[in-house]
Protein backbone atom coordinates (compact mmCIF):
# COMPACT_ATOMS: atom_id res chain seq x y z
CA UNK A 1 0.00 0.00 0.00
CA UNK A 2 3.04 2.71 0.61
CA UNK A 3 3.50 1.88 -3.59
CA UNK A 4 -0.44 3.62 -4.28
CA UNK A 5 -0.49 6.12 -6.99
CA UNK A 6 -2.01 8.43 -3.74
CA UNK A 7 1.23 8.99 -2.78
CA UNK A 8 2.38 12.77 -2.37
CA UNK A 9 5.80 14.35 -1.64
CA UNK A 10 4.77 17.64 -2.16
CA UNK A 11 3.40 18.59 1.86
CA UNK A 12 5.13 21.63 3.50
CA UNK A 13 7.44 20.62 6.91
CA UNK A 14 5.36 23.83 7.73
CA UNK A 15 1.78 22.43 7.89
CA UNK A 16 3.15 18.59 9.02
CA UNK A 17 4.45 20.45 11.75
CA UNK A 18 1.37 22.74 12.12
CA UNK A 19 -1.11 19.63 12.18
CA UNK A 20 0.98 17.84 14.53
CA UNK A 21 1.07 20.06 17.14
CA UNK A 22 -2.41 21.12 16.90
CA UNK A 23 -3.14 17.65 17.20
CA UNK A 24 -0.23 17.17 20.41
CA UNK A 25 -2.26 20.00 21.85
CA UNK A 26 -5.74 19.00 21.70
CA UNK A 27 -5.40 15.57 22.55
CA UNK A 28 -5.96 14.70 26.26
CA UNK A 29 -6.19 11.60 27.93
CA UNK A 30 -2.51 9.92 26.57
CA UNK A 31 -1.97 8.50 23.04
CA UNK A 32 -4.82 5.96 22.28
CA UNK A 33 -7.43 8.92 23.13
CA UNK A 34 -5.44 11.21 20.55
CA UNK A 35 -6.14 8.72 17.50
CA UNK A 36 -9.28 10.15 16.22
CA UNK A 37 -7.82 13.76 15.54
CA UNK A 38 -4.60 11.78 13.90
CA UNK A 39 -7.35 10.59 11.65
CA UNK A 40 -9.52 13.96 11.31
CA UNK A 41 -6.57 15.75 10.52
CA UNK A 42 -4.53 13.31 8.09
CA UNK A 43 -7.08 11.84 6.43
CA UNK A 44 -10.56 14.15 6.12
CA UNK A 45 -9.31 17.70 6.63
CA UNK A 46 -5.39 17.15 4.46
CA UNK A 47 -6.23 13.72 2.32
CA UNK A 48 -2.29 12.99 3.20
CA UNK A 49 -3.97 9.34 3.42
CA UNK A 50 -6.85 7.32 2.44
CA UNK A 51 -8.96 5.59 5.08
CA UNK A 52 -8.28 2.29 4.29
CA UNK A 53 -4.30 2.87 4.21
CA UNK A 54 -4.97 5.08 7.84
CA UNK A 55 -6.71 1.93 8.85
CA UNK A 56 -3.51 -0.40 7.81
CA UNK A 57 -1.00 1.59 9.40
CA UNK A 58 -3.43 2.07 12.65
CA UNK A 59 -3.37 -2.13 12.80
CA UNK A 60 -0.07 -2.42 12.02
CA UNK A 61 0.99 0.40 14.79
CA UNK A 62 -0.87 -1.71 17.08
CA UNK A 63 0.82 -5.08 16.46
CA UNK A 64 4.05 -3.07 17.58
CA UNK A 65 4.66 -2.04 21.21
CA UNK A 66 5.24 1.47 22.46
CA UNK A 67 3.60 4.56 22.74
CA UNK A 68 1.07 5.25 19.36
CA UNK A 69 0.71 8.53 19.53
CA UNK A 70 4.86 8.53 18.46
CA UNK A 71 4.26 5.49 16.46
CA UNK A 72 1.57 7.29 14.23
CA UNK A 73 3.02 10.55 13.58
CA UNK A 74 6.59 9.15 13.26
CA UNK A 75 5.26 7.02 10.11
CA UNK A 76 2.79 9.48 8.69
CA UNK A 77 5.54 12.34 8.98
CA UNK A 78 7.89 9.89 6.93
CA UNK A 79 5.39 9.34 4.27
CA UNK A 80 4.82 12.57 3.31
CA UNK A 81 7.66 14.65 4.11
CA UNK A 82 11.10 11.86 4.54
CA UNK A 83 13.18 11.60 7.74
CA UNK A 84 12.52 15.73 8.39
CA UNK A 85 9.13 14.71 8.07
CA UNK A 86 9.22 11.93 10.66
CA UNK A 87 10.97 14.17 13.10
CA UNK A 88 8.89 17.35 12.51
CA UNK A 89 5.76 15.34 13.25
CA UNK A 90 6.92 13.58 16.24
CA UNK A 91 8.42 16.33 18.03
CA UNK A 92 5.62 19.01 17.12
CA UNK A 93 3.47 16.38 19.08
CA UNK A 94 5.65 15.54 21.65
CA UNK A 95 7.43 18.47 22.65
CA UNK A 96 5.32 21.38 23.97
CA UNK A 97 4.08 19.37 26.52
CA UNK A 98 7.14 17.59 27.83
CA UNK A 99 8.45 21.56 28.01
CA UNK A 100 5.31 22.36 30.09
CA UNK A 101 5.87 19.15 32.14
CA UNK A 102 9.26 20.17 32.88
CA UNK A 103 8.54 23.49 33.49
CA UNK A 104 5.57 23.37 35.67
CA UNK A 105 6.96 20.21 37.72
CA UNK A 106 10.15 22.04 37.90
CA UNK A 107 8.39 25.12 39.98
CA UNK A 108 5.92 22.73 41.99
CA UNK A 109 9.28 20.51 43.46
CA UNK A 110 11.31 23.82 44.19
CA UNK A 111 8.38 25.30 47.27
CA UNK A 112 7.89 21.79 47.93
CA UNK A 113 8.28 22.13 51.54
CA UNK A 114 5.90 25.16 51.54
CA UNK A 115 2.94 23.61 53.39
CA UNK A 116 0.18 24.63 51.54
CA UNK A 117 2.08 22.90 48.01
CA UNK A 118 3.10 19.89 50.32
CA UNK A 119 -0.47 19.79 50.48
CA UNK A 120 -1.31 20.30 46.53
CA UNK A 121 0.71 17.39 46.21
CA UNK A 122 -1.22 14.76 48.39
CA UNK A 123 -4.34 16.18 47.06
CA UNK A 124 -3.32 14.79 44.21
CA UNK A 125 -2.63 11.49 44.59
CA UNK A 126 -6.46 10.17 45.24
CA UNK A 127 -7.18 11.14 41.52
CA UNK A 128 -4.41 9.29 40.41
CA UNK A 129 -5.44 6.10 41.95
CA UNK A 130 -8.92 6.71 40.75
CA UNK A 131 -7.25 7.20 37.18
CA UNK A 132 -5.32 4.77 37.34
CA UNK A 133 -8.45 2.40 38.80
CA UNK A 134 -10.17 3.52 35.53
CA UNK A 135 -7.47 2.35 33.18
CA UNK A 136 -7.31 -1.09 35.21
CA UNK A 137 -11.08 -2.23 34.48
CA UNK A 138 -10.11 -0.63 30.67
CA UNK A 139 -7.42 -3.36 30.09
CA UNK A 140 -9.44 -5.94 32.02
CA UNK A 141 -12.30 -5.65 30.09
CA UNK A 142 -10.42 -5.18 27.24
CA UNK A 143 -8.81 -9.01 27.94
CA UNK A 144 -11.54 -10.52 29.22
CA UNK A 145 -13.52 -9.92 25.48
CA UNK A 146 -10.94 -12.01 23.96
CA UNK A 147 -10.03 -14.51 26.41
CA UNK A 148 -12.73 -14.75 28.73
CA UNK A 149 -12.98 -13.99 32.69
CA UNK A 150 -11.13 -17.19 33.53
CA UNK A 151 -7.84 -17.10 31.46
CA UNK A 152 -7.44 -13.23 32.05
CA UNK A 153 -7.88 -13.45 36.04
CA UNK A 154 -5.58 -16.82 35.58
CA UNK A 155 -2.84 -15.12 33.46
CA UNK A 156 -2.69 -12.33 35.70
CA UNK A 157 -2.81 -13.92 38.89
CA UNK A 158 0.23 -16.04 37.92
CA UNK A 159 1.82 -12.76 36.31
CA UNK A 160 1.67 -10.93 39.70
CA UNK A 161 2.84 -13.91 41.99
CA UNK A 162 5.90 -14.35 39.57
CA UNK A 163 6.05 -10.39 39.80
CA UNK A 164 4.99 -9.45 42.85
CA UNK A 165 5.78 -12.44 44.79
CA UNK A 166 8.79 -13.92 43.22
CA UNK A 167 9.93 -10.46 42.09
CA UNK A 168 10.92 -11.93 38.62
CA UNK A 169 11.57 -8.23 35.89
CA UNK A 170 8.09 -7.60 34.59
CA UNK A 171 10.12 -7.45 31.28
CA UNK A 172 10.76 -11.58 31.22
CA UNK A 173 7.54 -11.93 32.41
CA UNK A 174 5.68 -10.27 29.67
CA UNK A 175 8.56 -11.34 27.08
CA UNK A 176 7.71 -15.10 27.70
CA UNK A 177 4.27 -14.32 27.05
CA UNK A 178 5.69 -12.64 23.39
CA UNK A 179 7.71 -15.77 22.36
CA UNK A 180 5.07 -18.30 23.85
CA UNK A 181 2.36 -16.26 21.46
CA UNK A 182 4.69 -16.16 18.40
CA UNK A 183 5.55 -20.18 18.37
CA UNK A 184 1.76 -21.00 19.54
CA UNK A 185 0.96 -23.20 16.80
CA UNK A 186 -1.60 -21.50 15.09
CA UNK A 187 -4.56 -24.27 14.61
CA UNK A 188 -5.31 -24.34 18.29
CA UNK A 189 -5.47 -20.62 18.09
CA UNK A 190 -8.13 -21.01 15.80
CA UNK A 191 -9.53 -24.03 17.83
CA UNK A 192 -9.84 -21.65 20.54
CA UNK A 193 -11.22 -18.70 19.59
CA UNK B 1 26.55 4.71 33.78
CA UNK B 2 23.15 7.04 34.19
CA UNK B 3 22.68 7.77 30.95
CA UNK B 4 22.74 4.12 30.32
CA UNK B 5 20.16 3.21 32.91
CA UNK B 6 17.87 6.01 31.74
CA UNK B 7 17.93 4.30 28.44
CA UNK B 8 17.29 1.30 29.54
CA UNK B 9 14.75 2.18 32.40
CA UNK B 10 12.49 3.47 29.33
CA UNK B 11 13.96 1.06 26.41
CA UNK B 12 12.12 -2.04 28.39
CA UNK B 13 8.93 -0.58 29.03
CA UNK B 14 8.59 0.68 25.73
CA UNK B 15 9.53 -2.41 23.69
CA UNK B 16 7.59 -5.14 25.93
CA UNK B 17 3.96 -2.48 26.55
CA UNK B 18 1.33 -3.07 23.96
CA UNK B 19 -1.93 -0.97 24.29
CA UNK B 20 -0.42 2.74 23.81
CA UNK B 21 1.07 4.94 26.40
CA UNK B 22 -0.82 4.12 29.25
CA UNK B 23 -0.23 0.42 28.98
CA UNK B 24 3.51 1.54 30.05
CA UNK B 25 2.85 3.64 33.02
CA UNK B 26 3.16 0.34 35.19
CA UNK B 27 6.15 -0.57 33.59
CA UNK B 28 7.99 2.25 33.93
CA UNK B 29 6.80 2.82 37.24
CA UNK B 30 8.18 -0.30 38.16
CA UNK B 31 11.85 0.65 36.74
CA UNK B 32 11.27 4.37 38.22
CA UNK B 33 10.33 3.85 41.52
CA UNK B 34 10.21 0.04 42.04
CA UNK B 35 14.03 -0.54 40.82
CA UNK B 36 16.17 2.53 40.44
CA UNK B 37 14.38 4.38 43.23
CA UNK B 38 14.72 7.83 41.38
CA UNK B 39 11.23 8.74 42.54
CA UNK B 40 8.61 8.07 45.49
CA UNK B 41 5.41 7.27 44.96
CA UNK B 42 4.07 10.29 45.68
CA UNK B 43 6.42 12.37 43.74
CA UNK B 44 5.28 9.85 40.82
CA UNK B 45 1.67 10.04 41.51
CA UNK B 46 2.30 13.89 41.19
CA UNK B 47 4.00 13.85 37.69
CA UNK B 48 1.23 10.83 36.87
CA UNK B 49 -1.05 13.86 37.80
CA UNK B 50 -0.01 16.48 35.69
CA UNK B 51 0.81 14.53 32.72
CA UNK B 52 -2.80 13.83 32.67
CA UNK B 53 -3.87 17.13 33.13
CA UNK B 54 -1.55 18.21 29.97
CA UNK B 55 -2.50 17.39 26.55
CA UNK B 56 -0.54 15.18 24.30
CA UNK B 57 0.99 11.63 24.42
CA UNK B 58 1.94 10.28 28.09
CA UNK B 59 4.53 8.12 27.58
CA UNK B 60 6.59 10.90 26.53
CA UNK B 61 5.90 13.47 29.04
CA UNK B 62 6.84 10.96 31.52
CA UNK B 63 9.73 10.19 30.07
CA UNK B 64 11.02 13.78 29.69
CA UNK B 65 10.30 14.89 33.20
CA UNK B 66 11.60 11.86 35.04
CA UNK B 67 14.80 11.78 32.44
CA UNK B 68 15.22 15.62 33.26
CA UNK B 69 14.82 15.18 37.29
CA UNK B 70 17.05 12.80 37.01
CA UNK B 71 19.80 13.98 34.66
CA UNK B 72 19.29 17.51 33.42
CA UNK B 73 18.13 17.84 29.61
CA UNK B 74 20.39 14.93 28.83
CA UNK B 75 18.57 12.75 30.99
CA UNK B 76 15.50 14.26 29.40
CA UNK B 77 16.93 13.32 25.58
CA UNK B 78 17.64 10.28 26.56
CA UNK B 79 14.64 9.08 27.95
CA UNK B 80 12.40 10.54 25.81
CA UNK B 81 14.89 8.81 22.64
CA UNK B 82 14.14 5.37 24.29
CA UNK B 83 10.59 5.89 24.57
CA UNK B 84 10.13 7.06 20.56
CA UNK B 85 13.15 5.58 18.84
CA UNK B 86 12.89 1.94 19.10
CA UNK B 87 9.28 1.66 18.41
CA UNK B 88 9.54 3.92 15.56
CA UNK B 89 12.16 1.87 13.64
CA UNK B 90 10.38 -1.22 13.83
CA UNK B 91 7.32 0.89 12.51
CA UNK B 92 9.49 2.25 9.45
CA UNK B 93 12.00 -0.69 8.82
CA UNK B 94 9.60 -4.18 8.96
CA UNK B 95 6.54 -2.12 7.94
CA UNK B 96 6.30 -4.40 5.08
CA UNK B 97 6.88 -7.52 6.53
CA UNK B 98 3.90 -6.25 9.48
CA UNK B 99 1.87 -4.79 6.80
CA UNK B 100 1.65 -8.94 5.64
CA UNK B 101 1.15 -10.14 9.16
CA UNK B 102 -1.04 -7.16 10.61
CA UNK B 103 -3.80 -9.80 10.34
CA UNK B 104 -2.14 -12.76 11.51
CA UNK B 105 -3.39 -14.42 14.86
CA UNK B 106 -0.01 -14.98 15.97
CA UNK B 107 0.78 -11.42 16.08
CA UNK B 108 -2.61 -10.52 17.62
CA UNK B 109 -2.19 -12.83 20.19
CA UNK B 110 1.33 -11.12 21.22
CA UNK B 111 -1.24 -7.87 22.21
CA UNK B 112 -4.04 -9.55 23.37
CA UNK B 113 -1.85 -12.09 25.47
CA UNK B 114 0.30 -8.74 27.42
CA UNK B 115 -3.45 -7.25 28.12
CA UNK B 116 -4.43 -9.37 31.38
CA UNK B 117 -0.14 -8.56 32.78
CA UNK B 118 -0.77 -4.82 32.02
CA UNK B 119 -3.89 -5.01 33.79
CA UNK B 120 -2.15 -6.66 36.63
CA UNK B 121 0.35 -3.89 37.00
CA UNK B 122 -1.81 -1.35 36.91
CA UNK B 123 -4.32 -2.72 39.67
CA UNK B 124 -1.10 -2.75 41.35
CA UNK B 125 -0.09 0.71 40.62
CA UNK B 126 -3.81 1.60 41.93
CA UNK B 127 -3.53 0.23 45.01
CA UNK B 128 0.03 1.52 45.84
CA UNK B 129 -1.29 5.21 44.89
CA UNK B 130 -4.28 3.88 47.77
CA UNK B 131 -1.77 3.57 50.26
CA UNK B 132 0.11 6.33 49.48
CA UNK B 133 -2.61 8.39 49.49
CA UNK B 134 -3.38 6.65 53.03
CA UNK B 135 0.05 7.83 54.31
CA UNK B 136 -0.35 11.51 53.18
CA UNK B 137 -4.07 12.46 52.93
CA UNK B 138 -4.93 10.14 55.80
CA UNK B 139 -7.86 7.93 54.83
CA UNK B 140 -10.80 10.33 54.95
CA UNK B 141 -9.08 13.07 52.60
CA UNK B 142 -8.46 10.05 50.50
CA UNK B 143 -11.71 8.29 50.81
CA UNK B 144 -13.18 12.24 50.12
CA UNK B 145 -11.16 12.84 47.14
CA UNK B 146 -11.09 9.32 45.22
CA UNK B 147 -15.15 9.05 45.22
CA UNK B 148 -15.46 12.63 44.28
CA UNK B 149 -13.00 12.24 41.48
CA UNK B 150 -14.61 9.10 40.62
CA UNK B 151 -18.00 10.65 40.10
CA UNK B 152 -16.77 13.94 38.32
CA UNK B 153 -14.59 11.48 35.83
CA UNK B 154 -17.01 8.42 35.43
CA UNK B 155 -20.82 9.69 36.20
CA UNK B 156 -19.98 13.52 34.56
CA UNK B 157 -17.10 12.75 32.31
CA UNK B 158 -15.44 15.91 33.74
CA UNK B 159 -12.26 17.10 31.80
CA UNK B 160 -9.60 14.77 34.04
CA UNK B 161 -7.29 18.58 33.84
CA UNK B 162 -10.31 20.00 35.74
CA UNK B 163 -10.73 17.22 38.11
CA UNK B 164 -6.73 17.33 38.47
CA UNK B 165 -7.11 21.02 39.53
CA UNK B 166 -9.97 20.77 41.61
CA UNK B 167 -7.57 18.01 43.70
CA UNK B 168 -4.86 20.84 43.73
CA UNK B 169 -6.93 23.29 45.46
CA UNK B 170 -8.68 21.20 47.72
CA UNK B 171 -4.80 20.00 48.94
CA UNK B 172 -3.51 23.35 48.82
CA UNK B 173 -6.56 24.26 50.98
CA UNK B 174 -7.50 21.67 53.66
CA UNK B 175 -3.71 19.40 53.47
CA UNK B 176 -1.20 22.09 53.64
Amino acid sequence: MSHSRTEQQSVPQSSLFWVFLRIGLLGFGGGPSMIPLVQQEVVKRHAWLSDEEFADILAIANTLPGPIATKMPGYIGYRVGGVTGCLNAVLAVILPTILAMIALLGIFSRYRNVAWIHGMGQGVVPVVMVMMGQLTWDFLHKAQLVLGWLVSLAMAAVAGALIYVIGVHPGWVIGGILVAALLRPTRKQEAAS
Amino acid sequence: MIYWELFLAFFIPNIIGYGGGPAIIPLVEAEVVGRHGWMGAQEFAETLALGNALPGPIATKMAGYVGYDVAGVGGAIVAVFATVVPSLLLMLGALGLLYRHRHSPRVKCMSQWVRPVIALMMAWLTWSFFMEGLHGAGVLHTLLIGTASAVALLRFRAHPAFVVLGALIYGGLFLG
